[in-house]
């Protein structure tokens, strides 16, 4: 017996840990196969898909490039600005929120309970929101500015407050160990550290808020998905491949710029 | 750019050295931000004194739901399950196929530049478009049901786990890899038994993270026709039987959080 046998033998044994992970996970799979009934499918489902692909490959135009209040373009203005609004007052709401719900700034059964508070908040679809918001401002993009502010708030505080839970406090005891007030530690022990990671997040927050802007549309909630849902259940595919050209676009440049700052701001 | 208008502070030391602080970026961003600030307000119709007057209507809602009808979750049972089926299918088929996906992706196991390229782009137009609007495509391809929720759930999470497994990939430690090369390994099998290993815990990790939030998005999926309890939540919602709904929406949000604290644990051992 040589080294590397003896050092084959050494390596811990979990076969049977690995068996069971999968048997249990093929067995899950095979209970959520009997959700999916075949004969649902319409005939013409081929047909559909291949004049979609049509649409997208020879989109109209016209739309993509038209600047009045029609046009894609400031159909996609709509979307921004409803993403950008609404990550901006989600953001001042989640912050306090966030601090709220790190447990080393507050008590725990405190944090415990905006922490439940939170899970709620982020798992009610944006759709029941948006439903919700129409009552209070009527339809139109206001409501889907609200709607975005509010799911926001879920990801953003869990996110914000896993930032402050990591704060490194060697730097507040040594500020404390050279004379610092409270005040100073706070503006030059936390805020830094918490700043660029704050920026980080919301501006990712940002990109993701921007898909779901994007879908608002169908509750009547402003943006451009009201146009891209009429257009494809009234079979216009160019307008669909156009919209979605369109919407592709500028999610794309956004994660692109997004992800520029970002690694920007991580590394300092 | 920024530093020929706004040239940098010449700082001379005691010692005779000349430094430059640059001007902080801070006002430029912060008039970027505030010019964004309205225009979206304009776009948006945004009304503080609408919200003002009117906010209480939208915890009037709130209030019809508090309490839920309690004996309406025999009517929930189903659809909830048919909504865990439907995410968790596409979540493990959407995971192995994110795989071969990846491997084409990740530049460092591709040679051909082009393949990497087409297969780059086709997972960021796959993880672009929304999955409620691709939900509503599959709906005209597959029809009304779970079927095509579970297909956009699938593509969602080969967009997913492919991006992610990819970036793993190009960054794992390519050494063992190159050793077994050289001992008459081909590519695929280096593959195998050098990066797969390397990235397997990562993997499951993101696979499970991606089927939790799976599960908050095929709650939705319903409400396009795509299958699961959406389809409930919508027309509980369009007869403004609010009690319902907040049965419904408790429902969603005790399962939830029960699927995330399990994946949750098991993400914690992997790592």
């Amino acid at each position: 017996m040589d080294v590397i046998e003896k050092q084959l033998n050494a390596s811990p044994n979990n076969k049977k840990y690995f068996i069971t992970v999968f048997v249990i996970i093929l067995l899950l799979f095979l209970w959520s196969l009997s959700t999916i009934q075949l004969e649902d499918m319409g005939v013409n489902g081929w047909q559909i898909a291949t004049s979609i692909m049509e649409g997208i490959i020879s989109p109209d135009v016209e739309l993509l490039f038209n600047v009045t209040s029609d046009g894609v373009l400031s159909l996609l203005v709509e979307t921004i600005s409803i993403a950008f609004l609404g990550t901006l007052i989600g953001s001042i709401l989640a912050i306090p929120l966030a601090f709220l719900s790190a447990a080393n700034i507050v008590p725990k059964p405190i944090a415990s309970l905006t922490k439940l508070l939170l899970i709620a908040i982020r798992t009610i679809p944006a759709l029941v929101y948006g439903l919700m918001l129409i009552r209070v401002t009527g339809a139109g993009a206001f409501a889907g500015v609200l709607t975005i502010a509010l799911i926001s708030i879920g990801m953003l505080s869990k996110l914000l407050a896993d930032a402050i839970e990591n704060l490194d406090t060697s730097v507040l005891e040594s500020m404390t160990s050279i004379g610092c007030t409270t005040i100073e530690k706070i503006r030059f022990g936390i805020l830094p550290q918490l700043f660029s990671i704050f920026l980080s997040i919301i501006i990712y927050r940002f990109d993701m808020n921007l898909r779901e802007a994007s879908v608002l549309g169908l509750v009547g909630a402003g943006g451009i998905g009201a146009p891209l849902i009429f257009a494809m259940n009234s079979y216009r595919w160019t307008e669909v491949g156009a919209i979605l050209i369109g919407l592709m676009i500028l999610i794309l440049a956004v994660e692109l710029f997004s992800n520029r700052i970002r690694t920007k701001l991580v590394r300092g | 750019m920024y530093d020929k208008i706004l040239p940098p502070k010449k700082i001379s030391l005691p010692n005779g050295k000349v430094v430059f602080e640059k001007k902080s970026r801070v006002p430029f961003v912060v008039i970027l931000v505030i010019a964004a600030t309205i225009i979206s307000v304009h776009a948006t119709n945004f009304d503080m004194s609408v919200l003002v007057k009117r906010w209480n209507e939208f915890f009037f809602i709130i209030g019809d739901m508090i309490p839920p009808k309690w004996e309406y979750y025999a009517h929930i049972w189903q659809p909830l399950l048919e909504t865990i089926k439907m995410s968790l299918l596409g979540s493990i088929l959407g995971s192995i196929a994110a795989i071969p996906a990846a491997y084409f992706a990740a530049s460092n196991m591709m040679k051909q530049k082009w393949i990497v390229f087409i297969a780059k782009l086709l997972l960021s137009i796959l993880r672009t478009i929304p999955t409620l609007v691709v939900a509503l495509i599959a709906t005209f391809i597959f029809g009304l049901g779970t079927l095509a929720g579970t297909v956009a759930i699938f593509l969602f999470t080969i967009a997913y786990v492919g991006k992610l497994l990819y970036e793993q990939i190009e960054d794992a430690d390519m050494g063992s890899f190159e050793a077994m090369e050289s001992l008459g390994m081909t590519r695929l099998q280096a593959f195998r038994y050098s990066i797969f290993p390397q990235v397997l815990p990562n993997y499951l990790s993101t696979s499970l993270f991606c089927f939790e939030g799976n599960v908050r998005y095929s709650a939705i999926l319903g409400y396009v026709g795509a299958g699961g309890i959406g389809l409930l939540i919508k027309e509980s919602l369009g007869w403004r039987d609010y009690a319902s709904v907040g049965m419904i929406l408790l429902m969603l949000i005790i399962t939830v959080f029960i699927i995330e604290k399990i994946s949750e644990h098991f993400r914690k051992k992997l790592i």
